[in-house]
């Protein structure tokens, strides 16, 4: 067998040529484990991503036409600023994330709650309340569009029941509803995902810690302001960073149900991108988009950075 | 101070949120049932719209049978795609880690910097410049621009990575002693040892790949290689009209997901628990 260097992270002394050939076959390994991930992480993530900072200051065209791509400095940039359809997505992104993040939270801490608490038939409730995780997100969507329909829609009915007294609401052609209802439909679809990070989050909390402020005589509210919403500073910290990330990638909801509109309302950062690079074609002015969209997520996460000071 | 009723409180709201869960999907499941489009339109917004009262499977028929929207072609790309990611992302990313943790190289820093940078980069932002690439290479409308992008994974590198610098040096010292190299211990020892990181990953990315839908949508063309996400899109935007097809298309669509997630449960519940511990 052939003689191996000692185990040591020290480089080993100039030996015998066996060790040295040993050293240069576990190159050859680490190598050989290494360089498949290095060259994909390469080719497919570093590469586009440089790549997207080039297009945005070129007038590149994603089918190549008779004209060479030209450099064009800022104007992509500066026409972005100035395109009010940008700065609608711009809006309506913010608006979504605005009314989803807080409906989604407290959706996913009160059913963590209810399953983290006493209460019977918990794995069914638990296995039931992740259902929609483990639904595709186009088959929601088409689940929901049956629901919004008009004018005797599911939802429409309910509405209704609880008192509605107006003729119908036209959830996704109504410039004023269409956005709520996507996020109605949102919430619901990926609620499951906080839940189990807040459940984790409760399961780390001592049970001392309510027995004692019981003892103390602090009542239920008491107990969930100061030992479950304190204990989960960090979980909340890092959910609402991810909801919120996750809301301005809101793209494929719209897409299906209404191309962005009615008049604009629903369109997304995400989707004008889409639309701008991939439909008109025009990539050097998508990749100004991507740019400035990539720029607003690396904000938030490290946003998560700093505030989770343990991390 | 728990008064009797007080008691009956979580019970009645699980069942609140039961019930919000719940009938979408049984809407889905009941109206896939109904032969009867006509039928379906009238009772679309009863009761009548999510307890099923006939059970017929001619709205299935149809869907199998459509030679426009091959169903089962769009179930084996789907599957495809999804065990290529997987497979090939699952032995790429662990070796990768594993050169990372027990490897000699001075690289090794820098790459891990590296790639817990680039994790927070969004994949929208990649998409037009790799489309970009694609239809230069000639790739568009392939197996491979739907898996070779995503094999390597930088939360996948990591995830590993914490694995197997957990793991005790006495270990990978015997092994060395026994004369094993780097890649024998990676297969021997640290590949089998790392079972739940395995399970984590495949699962979030099994669950990934089912659902992708804007990369699939911008570089298929056609039925040949459209995974399902994209043709229940188009499914839904071509049938508006046919509540009944659309939503059996929906139930085959769901249905592998639904058995994979009954039968790996608790190992789902764990790895989505575990995604969540690191950003």
């Amino acid at each position: 067998m052939i003689q191996r260097p000692p185990p040591q992270v020290a480089p080993a002394p100039p030996g015998p040529a066996a060790s040295r050939s040993g050293r240069r076959s576990a190159l050859l390994h680490e190598t050989a484990l290494i360089a498949p991930a290095a060259i994909l992480l390469i080719v497919f993530l570093i590469l586009p991503f440089f790549m997207a900072g080039y297009l945005s200051f070129t007038n590149e065209r994603l089918v190549p036409r008779p004209i060479p791509t030209r450099f064009v400095g800022f104007e992509n940039y500066t026409r972005v600023l100035g395109d009010p359809d940008f700065w609608q997505a711009f809006r309506n992104t913010f608006y979504f994330a605005l009314l989803v993040v807080p409906l989604q939270l407290s959706m996913s801490l009160g059913a963590a709650m209810l399953l983290n608490g006493r209460l019977r038939f918990r794995s069914f409730f638990r296995s039931v309340a992740l259902l929609p995780l483990v639904t595709p997100i186009t088959v929601i969507i088409v689940i929901w569009a049956a629901m919004f329909q008009i004018p005797d829609g599911l939802l429409n009915n309910l509405i209704r029941l609880f008192g509605y007294r107006g003729d119908y609401v036209n959830w996704l052609g109504d410039a004023r509803w269409a956005m709520p209802s996507i996020v109605l439909l949102s919430a619901w679809a990926t609620f499951p995902f906080q839940m189990l990070i807040y459940l984790a989050g409760l399961q780390d909390i001592p049970i001392e810690r309510y027995e004692a402020a019981r003892i103390d005589g602090a009542n239920t509210w008491a107990q969930f302001r100061y030992i479950t919403l304190t204990g989960l500073r960090n979980v909340h910290v890092f959910v609402v960073i991810t909801t919120t990330i996750q809301a301005f990638k809101l793209f494929v909801q719209v897409d299906l149900l209404t191309r962005g509109g009615p008049l604009g309302s629903t369109n997304t950062l995400v989707r004008y991108m889409v639309q701008e690079g991939y439909s008109a074609q025009r990539i050097g002015y998508a990749s100004a988009i991507a740019i400035i969209f990539f720029i607003l997520v690396t904000t938030f996460a490290l946003l998560q950075r700093v505030l989770i000071p343990n991390d | 101070m728990t008064s009797r009723s007080a008691r009956y409180v979580p019970t009645i709201l699980a069942i609140v949120m039961a019930v919000i869960v719940l009938v979408p999907l049984s809407m889905m499941f009941t109206v896939s049932l109904n032969p009867d489009e006509a039928q379906i339109q009238i009772t679309l917004g009863t009761v009548r719209a999510f307890i099923p009262h006939v059970a017929s499977l001619e709205n299935y028929q149809h869907v199998l049978a459509d030679p426009h929207q091959p169903f089962l072609r769009y179930l084996l790309n789907t599957v495809i795609i999804v065990v290529g990611i997987v497979g090939l992302g699952l032995l790429v990313n662990a070796s990768a880690a594993f050169a990372l943790a027990w490897g000699q190289g001075a690289y090794r820093k820098l790459f891990i910097g590296v790639v817990i940078a680039v994790y927070v980069i969004p994949g929208e932002s990649l998409v037009l410049p790799l489309l970009l690439m694609m239809s230069r290479v000639g790739w568009v409308d392939s197996y491979q621009v739907q898996i070779v992008p995503f094999i390597a994974n930088s939360f996948a590198i990591f995830l590993f990575y914490q694995f197997f610098t957990g793991m005790p040096r006495e270990l990978m010292e015997a092994a060395k002693i026994d004369g094993a190299g780097l890649l024998q211990t990676f297969f021997r020892i640290g590949l089998p040892l790392s079972m739940p990181v395995v399970s984590t990953l495949a699962i979030l990315g099994f669950l990934d790949a089912w659902n992708s839908y804007l990369w699939p949508l911008m570089v298929t063309r056609g039925p040949e290689y459209r995974p399902l996400s994209v043709a229940m899109a188009t499914y839904f935007t071509g049938q508006q009209a046919f509540w009944g097809n659309v939503m059996a298309f929906a139930v085959l669509m769901t249905l592998p997901v639904l058995i994979v997630y009954l039968i790996f449960q608790r190992w789902f519940v764990a790895s989505v628990m575990s995604s969540g511990v690191k950003g």
